[in-house]
């Protein structure tokens, strides 16, 4: 009896037409140096100052949105918001579903992390995080793959001797091995996944085209190049 | 943010923690425990409200209302209950969504359903796209709290329209005597008497509740299971000031702690309605109080 009251109370939350086009971007805010939720609780790093450099030259709005990883790409197919800016490799699996900008981050290699030299690669137990580039090529590797919802988890498993090692982007690893004595990259970097690209929508072609040229005049102007030296440590702008 | 706390790295002990403490990040964690007793407050009232008109819906004697009744008590207490909210939260905000499209935007020529794609018009959208964030938080939240109280709703439904027959044929016998109507004796009889036979079934399902509001973290809303995650999480110093291993296990605990408390706290005013309701009623509740007084 109390739901048509509702409904009606929904219809009237908002009404008039919209003024300036905001676009939520959606993000995990668990990956850094990509993303991630710094002290004050904010989404920050790369992805933060790219997004809203792109935003700022497209003259849009931004407004910043977190989504668990397993859940982003549903969610940004029904419309709870408009872009996926996560470190999200561009592949064909992902492009049948949604579109992607050009990328603006370089193929990055993948690495292996464990806590000891001898970990076995390829017939142990290695982490990856769920739905990623990382997780189909363990799968395919042979090796025994175990799954995690976060990039946290993933790490947290290979500390607790739960897998041998993990398989995830070299740059989200290399701070982890850098300030803990316990865990060293090992193996040889593993070459998978396109660039990262920013996921719209596949009915979102106007938006696309936006950012695609906002993308291509940071590029020229070489105001990416800075932000990925700026939050890759050791990197050079590639473009 | 205290004032000591602007160079975290030179602190120590307890001064660490205490900043530590203080974060941004650590006031959307106490934030969201609001956010937890928000829902339990709201959503209490609204699956009663729910349960009361599927316990009168499934009484009736009106053939299609008691169908609709019936058919809700027993395939929303058939189905799991992720899988109701992993399915109400798409399906309602869609729906809703879908409403909005076919009256504000009755010119829209192109189909809703594109591929994979759902698309509605701007003006359609919920909450539009130019709101502001809390909106869309609010929203999303309002979409739980519906989806609790749906599922929530037809068990309290079970409970009451159980409790409507517990209640002594003699009493409604009595009011029939009188020469009241039947509405009447459901409201001047049945209704004030049920309460005390629904209570225990009630508090039931009210400890039910308090230990499904995790479920929140799966609809998206950012709750106390969110946030302790992200917490717990290990921090590295090159992207926190405050570095720290996996301490997961501590904010869980702290979880189960307040959780404990919230159960314990529940059962002492729980029982002490008991004890007021069966007050001088003749019901075994009220025997074996008496009893052990």
């Amino acid at each position: 009896m109390k739901t048509p009251i509702a409904i009606a109370a929904l219809l009237a939350l908002t009404s008039g037409p919209a003024l300036a086009q905001t676009v939520r971007m959606g993000t995990e805010g668990a990956y850094p140096p990509y993303n991630f939720l710094n002290d004050a609780g904010e989404v920050d790093g790369f992805e933060r100052d790219v997004g809203d450099a792109l935003c700022e030259r497209a003259g849009l709005t931004c407004e910043w949105v977190t989504n668990d990883w397993d859940s982003i790409i549903p969610n940004l197919v029904s419309g709870n918001y408009d872009t996926i800016i996560a470190g999200m490799s561009i592949t064909p699996e992902r492009d049948e579903v949604i579109d992607f900008t050009q990328e603006y981050f370089p193929p990055d290699p993948s690495a292996y992390l464990a806590a000891s030299d001898s970990a076995d690669l390829t017939g142990g137990v290695i982490a990856a995080q769920v739905g990623t580039i990382q997780a189909g090529h363990v799968a395919a590797s042979g090796a025994t793959l175990v799954e995690f919802a976060t990039p946290d988890e993933t790490i947290a498993a290979v500390r607790n001797g739960e897998a041998d090692a993990v398989l995830a982007d070299k740059a989200f690893l290399e701070p982890f091995a850098a300030e803990d004595d316990g865990l060293m990259l090992v193996g040889e970097d593993v070459a998978i996944g396109g660039g990262i690209g920013m996921g719209l929508r596949e009915s979102d072609t106007e938006l696309r085209a936006k950012f695609d040229a906002a993308i291509t005049a940071m590029k020229a102007d070489g105001s990416l190049n800075a932000l990925i030296e700026k939050w890759f440590e050791g990197r050079t702008g590639p473009y | 943010m205290l004032p000591y706390c602007a160079d975290p790295d030179t602190l120590s002990g307890l001064t660490w923690l205490s900043c530590y403490l203080t974060t941004g990040k650590h006031m959307a964690f106490y934030l969201s425990f609001l956010t937890v007793m928000a829902l339990l407050l709201v959503t209490a009232p609204t699956a009663l409200l729910f349960g009361f008109g599927g316990a009168v819906a499934a009484r009736s004697r009106i053939p299609p209302l008691r169908w609709l009744g019936l058919a809700y008590t027993s395939i929303v207490r058939g189905v799991p209950d992720i899988a109701f909210f992993l399915f109400f939260v798409i399906a309602l905000d869609q729906a809703f969504e879908w409403v909005r499209h076919k009256v504000k935007c009755p010119d829209w020529t192109e189909a809703v359903r594109q591929g994979n794609d759902f698309v509605v018009c701007a003006a359609a959208k919920l909450p539009l796209s130019t709101a502001p964030q809390w909106m869309h938080e609010i929203y999303g939240f309002a979409l739980a709290v519906l989806t609790f109280a749906i599922v929530f709703g037809a068990f309290a439904a079970n409970v009451l329209s159980g409790a409507m027959r517990a209640v002594p044929r003699a009493q409604t016998e009595t009011a029939e005597a009188y020469g009241m109507s039947r509405r009447q004796v459901f409201r001047r009889v049945t209704v004030p008497q049920m309460w005390v036979y629904a209570l225990p079934g009630l508090s039931n399902l009210w400890m039910l509740l308090v230990k499904s509001t995790p479920l929140l973290f799966l609809l998206g809303v950012e709750d106390i299971v969110y946030w302790a995650r992200e917490l717990g999480g290990s921090k590295t110093a090159r992207f926190s000031d405050y570095p720290h291993g996996d301490w997961r296990m501590w904010y869980f605990l702290a979880l189960l702690v307040f959780y404990l408390l919230l159960t314990r706290v529940s059962e002492i005013i729980l029982d002490r309605l008991m004890a007021r309701l069966t007050h001088g009623q003749a019901t075994v509740g009220a025997d074996t109080r008496e009893r052990a007084a």
